[in-house]
């Protein structure tokens, strides 16, 4: 232990502002900005270490001191000693309020540079929280408490910042006061860890050994009790390293397309946020994925044109040309553009309650691009603690793993590793709105542009036209046991006499067949209905109109099937059948089964239904025979 | 190599928030509030869609008890911008005479809190930009960016969705909403530097000034206008004061000052030993958790 502890520097202002406010202003205006995160639990002394780098750059005022020095006796846990941990830590009030613990961004600035701290928790449960505050930070620091070591948990932190693409990595080996200063300590720490951190990509790291309660090494270093150190102060460190925008600037430009300004039949500008490189008039650049190319002829601001603009800006340019260029395209450097692509390997940390449900669809937003994209099992899980595989069938709340991620038609990306911008991307529940996962792309698994999508000659309106039809799906969904089998065979028959071209598919056919592989898990449900979804598809392209009888028991799915298909030709047939009707039927004897246990997810019994909320028809069984169903059916398909 | 300084990469991350806004929202507004924040977002937005200007409208939820001055800058700031300006008066609270002084919090609850939710439903607005910043309060430093409320205007903590780089998640149920906080990055001081370095006009009263004021409750007073009751023996002295933030001319409390430039008031804000929102009443309803138990109510 320290025999004094560093005297606290009251809240003292720059002299320069005192001096010369033009001066200190125009100094403070140059600044840049560094973002970093915070990784540790408030066992390591992250709180602490906040605080007193609030405190230490003077963004703590008179009051909120006051309260702290009132608070800090109250219930400060460095017996009635500033207890910075108390500026920072609402975990306490967090959970009296039963806020989701979170990522809280704190801000405070140096002579030479403005910070923004995400502070996030450490523990493995929020693991989903430090992979969000790390998306936006340039750097981490990794808190390791000098008496223990390189714990399981730095290696869990070590990894997620790597993976969010955090070039700079700073070890804080803290509490350096609890271990006398002690050089070997220090040293055996850094030795464990660099091992540690080749294993798992980490080439550069810079260690501090610091004491956040008492101020070591935090703005000046070496400090009195550490004169065995030789680098830079925690301070020092972050007021100097590399802000990682400037390699992006090196690379070639990219810019998503956020909105077309088009006030007036003159003027037509694409306003984004440059993603990487730079740009000024007259350089060529290329649209994608359309591929064509054009100059820029301005880049207009509300001061007057620019010269140049660079990574980081957010700005709206003009074309020579007049190309298709809408949001979800991307401006691009035209002799290095990037690819397009519909099928990816991607890591994904999953964010939300619900499990990853192979197969399902959810919004995938990547830049300014929104698709609808499934996501395969998992080719393996990752433990974040031992970074060993794990195989696994889906995702849970704060697991990562890696997978393939389908799209439903090809976007514009590139590797993580290149661009945090085109690689990383969020998906997001269809029927919740909630954000369920981020993911990070590796590479793409085939090139979109070498699958041919050609406009065939015969087109789906020839195939119609010779059947003398429109092309339609009549999609029957409803309890098991409700009927939708036999009124679906009494439409075909009708449209049959009434020369038109059908084809009925029901869950019988199919599983006997195309979906043999399938159980009746929720996740093989899902893909039940896919593939009979793109088997209707095809069909309809064909000009057929499709008869299938599915339980199709999700919202998300039917819908997806509705999205396969063009406007209007997906009709929902909602067999209503009460689950005590349909019980009561049990015609196959399956409810007895269900009831008894012996047949497990069975729609109505333990797996869930969800009625269609507006159908296009529904069918009341306790109220029609089903040929007046059949008939009413059919005289809505054709008036 | 050029490197963006602080201010430029605020302004950046600000502009691509309003533009994903107008992008994605169907009805989006602006929450005009005539103070310093809102002066930096307005001058944004117009920066952000020039040559159009801002693709929505501005709407100040009014208490009528704000100071003359800002609604001298309120109109004329409209008029500047080309967009329109949209004015929301409870209508209960103006029928039984709501005011500051008789009805404490009351006021802050029916004019701006039910007021806001009335003018939201009454336009249809399905995002609202709102001025906010995270250094503003401890509560402040979690909030998301964008915001979801329900369809009636709840904040709901444990169902904010996770913020992952610059990726904003917009999609949301029929009659929810977004309240969308493009200035949740900046900090005071950045406030400051961006009004000088871009010339923004501000209402006059940041800046210090000899104007008749009261002292009641700690707090010092301006009487802006004569609905301004005054006690028995009370007399308004002249005092030069200026105002670090602006709310109903009731309830802020001004601070003693000579500094009449903006330099000398940045001066004095890095100089002053206590935080911002001292001078403002509000925070101090219900103690700690007044701000989070406002936001829960709905007022912003």
């Amino acid at each position: 232990m320290a025999d004094n502890p560093a005297p606290e520097p009251r809240y003292q202002a720059d002299a320069l502002i005192a001096e010369d406010i033009t001066a200190y202003l125009e100094q403070h205006q140059n600044k840049d900005l560094l973002r970093f995160i915070t990784c540790g639990s408030v066992d390591d002394g992250k709180s602490t270490l906040i605080g007193r780098l609030l405190y230490d750059s003077k963004m703590i005022f008179e009051d909120q001191l006051n309260e702290l020095e009132a608070d800090s006796k109250r219930v400060g846990t460095q017996g009635g000693e500033i207890d910075f941990a108390l500026l920072v830590d609402g975990l306490s009030a967090e959970r009296e309020q039963g806020i989701t613990i979170d990522v809280a961004y704190r801000f405070f600035a140096t002579e030479k540079r403005k910070f923004i701290v995400a502070d996030t928790p450490g523990h493995e449960q929020y693991t989903r929280n430090m992979v969000t505050g790390a998306s936006t930070a340039d750097l981490a620091v990794i808190l390791i408490d000098a008496r223990k070591g390189v714990l399981v948990q730095t290696r869990r932190h070590s990894y997620l910042a790597h993976l969010l693409g955090i070039r700079h990595i700073v070890l804080a080996v803290n509490k350096m006061d609890l271990v006398d200063y002690d050089r070997d300590v220090f040293e055996n720490i850094v030795e464990d860890y660099k091992v540690f951190a080749k294993d798992i990509g980490i080439e550069e790291f810079t260690a501090i050994p610091i004491s956040g309660f008492k101020g070591d090494n935090i703005t000046t270093a070496p400090s009195a009790n550490t004169p065995w150190y030789e680098g830079p102060s925690l301070i020092e460190h972050l007021e100097t390293v590399e802000i990682g925008n400037v390699a992006d600037q090196a690379r070639s430009f990219r810019m998503p397309v956020q909105w077309v300004n088009r006030p007036n039949l003159d003027f037509r500008g694409f306003a984004g946020l440059i993603a990487s490189g730079e740009i000024a008039p007259g350089q060529e650049v290329r649209v994608v994925p359309s591929g064509k190319t054009s100059r820029v002829k301005s880049i207009v601001t509300l001061d007057g044109e620019l010269d140049r603009a660079v990574v980081g800006q957010s700005i709206t340019v003009t074309l020579e040309d007049e190309i298709d260029c809408s949001r979800g395209d991307v401006i691009a450097a035209a002799d290095d553009p990037p690819q397009s692509a519909d099928q990816f390997e991607a890591t994904i940390v999953w964010m939300s309650e619900e499990a990853l449900l192979p197969g399902r669809g959810y919004w995938l937003k990547l830049g300014t691009q929104t698709v609808t994209a499934t996501v395969a099992e998992p080719k393996y899980e990752i433990d974040v603690n031992s970074l060993e595989h794990l195989a696994s069938k889906t995702l849970h709340l704060n697991a990562i793993g890696v997978a393939e991620v389908t799209t439903e038609r090809p976007i514009t990306f590139e590797p993580y590793a290149d661009s945090r911008t085109l690689g990383g991307f969020i998906l997001i529940d269809k029927l919740t709105n909630a954000t369920v996962a981020a993911g990070m792309i590796h590479f793409s698994l085939r090139r979109a542009q070498n699958v041919h999508w050609q406009a065939i000659e015969v087109s789906r309106e020839a195939h119609a036209g010779l059947k003398n039809q429109k092309p339609a799906v009549l999609w029957f969904t409803g309890l098991s046991g409700s009927g939708k089998s036999t009124i679906a065979n009494l439409v075909e028959k009708q449209l049959y006499r009434m020369n038109r071209h059908t084809f009925l598919l029901d869950g019988d056919n199919v599983r006997h067949g195309l979906n043999k592989d399938l159980g009746f898990t929720e996740a093989d449900r899902i893909e039940n209905i896919r593939r009979v979804g793109e088997v209707a598809k095809l069909m309809a392209d064909a000009g057929l109109i499709v008869i299938t009888a599915f339980i199709s028991p999700f919202r998300a799915e039917r819908e997806m099937v509705r999205k396969m298909l063009p406007e209007g030709e997906f009709i929902e047939v909602f067999i209503d059948t009460p689950l005590e009707v349909a019980e009561e039927r049990d015609v196959k004897g399956l409810y007895k089964k269900a009831r008894s246990g012996e047949l497990k997810n069975f729609t109505g019994i333990d797996s869930p239904y969800e009625a269609p909320l507006e159908p296009e028809i529904r069918i009341d069984t306790t109220a029609m025979t089903p040929e007046e169903a059949a008939a009413f059916i059919v005289k809505k398909l054709i008036p | 190599m050029q490197r963006l300084t602080h201010l430029q990469r605020l302004e950046a991350e600000s502009i691509h928030i309003m533009r994903e806004v107008v992008a994605e929202a169907q009805n989006p507004v602006m929450l005009y509030s005539v103070g310093k924040d809102s002066a930096v977002m307005l001058h944004i937005a117009r920066k952000a869609f020039y040559p159009a200007p801002p693709p929505f409208p501005l709407l100040h939820v009014d208490t009528t008890w704000k100071f003359r001055d800002m609604y001298a800058l309120r109109d004329k700031m409209a008029q500047k911008s080309g967009m329109e300006l949209l004015v929301w008066h409870n209508p209960e609270a103006q029928e039984r005479g709501i005011n500051p002084f008789d009805h404490g919090p009351l006021h802050t609850d029916m004019w701006k809190t039910e007021g806001l939710k009335q003018a939201l439903d009454h336009y249809g607005f399905d995002a609202a930009f709102g001025g906010a910043r995270r250094d503003e309060e401890k509560s402040r430093a979690k909030e998301r960016i964008f915001s979801f409320r329900t369809a009636t205007h709840a904040w709901d903590p444990k169902n904010q969705r996770p913020e992952l780089w610059n990726l904003y998640n917009t999609r949301k149920a029929k009659g929810e909403s977004i309240r969308v906080f493009p200035i949740s990055n900046w900090t005071e001081l950045d406030i400051w530097q961006y009004i000088m370095a871009e010339n923004i006009e501000i209402v006059p009263l940041y800046l210090a000034q000899k104007r008749p004021t009261v002292e009641r409750d700690g707090l010092l007073l301006m009487v802006d206008d004569d609905r301004f009751p005054l006690k028995p023996g009370e007399e308004p002295v002249m005092r030069s004061i200026r105002f670090r933030t602006l709310g109903c001319y009731p309830l802020t409390g001004a601070v003693e000052s000579e500094a009449d430039t903006l330099e000398q008031v940045v001066q004095e804000m890095l100089l002053t030993t206590t935080s911002e929102r001292q001078g403002r009443a509000i925070d101090k309803d219900s103690g700690g958790a007044g701000m989070e138990k406002k936001k829960q109510e709905g007022y912003f």
